[in-house]
C-alpha cells in the first residue's frame, strides 16, 4: 500500500469539497464524533422518519481522511432504514480493524487503504462512530416517548 | 555490537553516529527524525551503561550486603550525583528520581500542594503548560479549595509579563511554568519570573522536560524551588526523569507514595521515615533507568553547551526561513527566544496529513496538539505539525521535511 493509494483521488477530491457539509432540516438525530488523540471534532446531523435516514449531513474540522471518511458516508446512508445503517458501520468498522477481507465495500472502497494506517484509522472511524451514537440517541428516545 | 557504527559523515566524530537508531531506512528512505521534543534518540554510551549494569551488576540497591548489591547501590548513587551536578543542585538530597516529569510534578502538587494549599490560595500556570502540568494542579486544587489561573500569554507565543505582574499577589502560593515549550520552543524567561514569584512569597515550579537536552540548567542560580527532569527527552531512557526541589521544602513534605526504601523503621502502630532523598522514593527503584540518565547527562556535558547551542540554533535559523517559505505554511510560536522547534500549519490541511505524507518521506514529525489543548484554544487552531531538532540534525535534514513538505502540496492541495 502506498501513499497514492491512502490519498486517491476520490479521498482528496471529498476532503477538499465535503458533502452535505450543513445540517439537517430538520435535525431529527445528531450526535457529536470526538477524538481524543487529535482533537479532530465532527458532528453529525440526520432527519430520519419511520425509521429510514432521509437526509444525513455532518459538520466539523478533521483531517482529509476524517473528512472524506465523512463525506462518503453521508451519500452512503441516505434512503437506508436504521437498521441497515447500524450494518453498514459494523462493516466498515470490521473493514478498518479486523483481518477479514470485505469483498464488497462499494463506494468505501476508496477508504480501504486506510487499515495500512493503523494510525488512522481511528480518523476513518470518527464520522460513523458519531452516526452510530445518532442513532443510538434514537432508539433510546423512541423507546421511553 | 558493532553493527550499527556506520559513519556516513564526513566528520566520524559527528554526534550523529553516536545514535544506532538514527542509521536506518523507512518507507525505503533514509531516517530523518525530526520528534525529538516527543522523545530523543539514545547514544551508544546510554545504551551500553545500561547493558552493562545488567550484564555485570544487576541486584537490588540498599538492601543486600553482597558485592553486586554494593555495586548496584554505589552505581545508582553515583547517577544522583551525576545528575546534581549535570543541575548545579546544592546536595545529592535534593535529586529525588521519579518516572519522569509527569511523575515529579504530581509528587509536588500531592505532597507540597495538599499540605500547603489552603482555600482561596492561588496557582498561577502559563497558559502553555503541558497537561502534565495543569491536570495535577487541578486534583491539588479540588481537594484543597485552592484556585488554578492562567498566565496570559502573546499572540508569538511568549508570557506575557505584565500581565503576570498583575496577578502576582500574597494569595498566590504557586507559580508553575515550562521552561522550554515543547508546542512553540519558546524559551521562557524562568530567572525572571521565579524571582517575581518569590517577591510575593510564592514557590515556583519549573518544568524542564524540553529544556534539559537543549541549554544548560543551574538550579542555584534560577533558585528555582522545584525543577522537573526527564530523562528520555535528554537522550536517556525512558521511564526514569527526577525532581530537583530545595532542601527546606522537601523536608517538610510528607511521603508521596509509601513502602520499602522509604521508610526507616515499621510497626504495625508507627513508622518512621526515611532520610532525603529515600524518603520520597518507594519500592525498588529504576536502577538501570538512572544509569543510563546519568549517562545521557555526561553524554550531553562531553558535547559541550556552546557547540550544543550554537548547531541548534543554526539548524533553528534555518528551519524557519525554509519552513516559512513554503508556499501555505504559517509558523505558530514566533517567540525572539526559542530552542529548535518549529511548529507549523498548512493552509487548507490537516496536521495529521502532513505527518502521515512525510512520514512516507522518511520523515518523522509529531502532529497533534501536543498535550497543550488550552495553548491551541488560545491560539484558535486545533492542532499543529511540530518538527523538533537535536544534538544530531542538520540543514540537510531540514531540506528533507521540506522537500516533502513540496509533496505534501502536491498531494493535497
Amino acid at each position: 500500500m502506498s501513499l497514492a493509494s491512502l490519498y486517491q483521488e476520490t479521498i482528496v477530491d471529498h476532503a477538499r469539497h465535503p458533502r452535505n457539509f450543513r445540517k439537517t432540516d430538520p435535525e431529527t438525530h445528531r450526535a457529536d464524533g470526538y477524538n481524543p488523540l487529535c482533537g479532530d471534532c465532527i458532528s453529525v446531523s440526520l432527519r430520519v422518519a419511520d425509521g429510514r435516514i432521509l437526509d444525513s449531513a455532518f459538520q466539523g474540522a478533521g483531517c482529509a481522511i476524517s473528512t472524506a471518511s465523512a463525506s462518503l458516508m453521508t451519500e452512503e446512508v441516505v434512503g437506508k432504514t436504521i437498521v441497515e445503517a447500524e450494518e453498514l458501520f459494523r462493516q466498515f468498522r470490521e473493514a478498518m480493524t479486523s483481518d477479514e477481507y470485505l469483498e464488497d465495500m462499494g463506494r468505501l472502497e476508496a477508504l480501504r487503504a486506510v487499515k495500512e494506517y493503523p494510525m488512522r484509522v481511528k480518523c476513518a472511524t470518527l464520522a460513523w462512530h458519531a452516526l452510530h451514537a445518532a442513532l443510538q440517541g434514537s432508539a433510546k428516545s423512541a423507546t421511553t416517548e | 555490537m558493532s553493527t550499527f557504527l556506520k559513519p556516513k559523515l564526513s566528520n566520524p566524530e559527528h554526534p550523529r553516529c553516536e545514535f544506532p537508531a538514527l542509521d536506518q531506512q523507512v518507507h525505503g528512505k533514509p531516517l530523518v527524525y525530526l520528534d525529538n521534543a516527543a522523545t530523543t534518540q539514545k547514544p551508544r554510551s546510554v545504551l551500553g551503561a545500561m547493558q552493562s549494569y545488567y550484564e555485570h551488576d544487576n541486584a537490588n540497591v540498599h538492601r543486600g550486603v553482597h558485592a553486586l548489591s554494593q555495586r548496584a547501590t554505589e552505581a545508582f548513587d553515583e547517577s544522583r550525583r551525576v545528575l546534581q551536578r549535570f543541575v548545579n543542585a546544592a546536595s545529592e538530597k535534593e535529586i529525588i528520581f521519579t518516572k519522569g516529569c509527569t511523575e515529579a510534578i504530581n509528587l509536588v502538587a500531592h505532597s507540597w500542594g495538599r499540605t500547603e494549599l489552603k482555600p482561596g490560595d492561588r496557582i498561577l500556570l502559563s497558559h502553555m503548560e503541558h497537561h502534565a502540568n495543569i491536570v495535577p494542579w487541578q486534583i491539588a486544587a479540588e481537594m484543597t479549595g485552592a484556585e488554578i489561573h492562567p498566565i496570559p500569554i502573546t499572540d508569538e507565543g511568549e508570557i506575557d509579563l505584565g500581565a503576570f505582574e498583575r496577578l502576582l499577589d500574597e494569595r498566590v502560593k504557586l507559580v508553575g511554568v515550562k521552561h522550554v515549550c515543547n508546542a512553540l520552543g519558546t524559551i521562557n524567561p524562568v530567572a525572571k519570573m521565579i524571582e517575581m514569584a518569590h517577591q510575593v512569597g510564592a514557590k515556583a515550579l519549573v518544568d524542564g522536560a524540553q529544556a534539559t537536552a537543549h541549554i544548560p540548567v543551574d538550579v542555584r542560580d534560577l533558585d528555582v524551588d522545584f525543577y522537573t527532569i526527564s530523562g528520555h527527552k535528554l537522550y536517556g531512557p525512558t521511564g526514569v526523569g527526577a525532581l530537583y526541589a530545595k532542601e527546606d521544602l522537601l523536608e517538610r513534605m510528607p511521603p508521596y507514595q509509601s513502602g520499602g526504601d522509604m521508610i526507616r523503621t515499621v510497626t504495625f502502630e508507627k513508622t518512621t521515615y526515611n532520610d532525603l532523598p529515600n524518603k520520597f522514593e518507594a519500592g525498588t527503584p529504576n536502577m538501570a533507568g538512572a544509569i543510563g540518565l546519568a549517562a545521557a547527562a555526561d553524554f550531553l556535558r562531553g558535547q559541550g553547551w556552546d557547540e550544543i547551542e550554537n548547531n541548534e540554533q543554526r539548524v533553528l535559523s534555518y528551519a524557519t526561513d525554509e519552513i516559512g517559505s513554503v508556499p501555505g505554511v504559517r509558523i505558530i510560536g514566533t517567540a525572539k527566544h526559542k530552542a529548535a522547534i518549529v511548529s507549523f500549519v498548512m493552509e487548507g490541511v490537516h496536521p495529521h496529513d502532513i505527518g502521515t505524507i512525510v512520514d512516507g518521506e522518511g520523515v518523522a514529525i509529531r502532529t497533534g496538539h501536543h498535550c497543550c489543548m488550552p495553548l491551541m484554544q488560545r491560539l484558535g487552531i486545533p492542532a499543529t505539525a511540530r518538527a523538533s531538532f537535536a544534538i544530531y540534525n542538520s540543514k540537510s535534514d531540514v531540506d528533507s521535511l521540506v522537500s516533502a513538505l513540496q509533496k505534501v502540496r502536491e498531494i493535497l492541495t
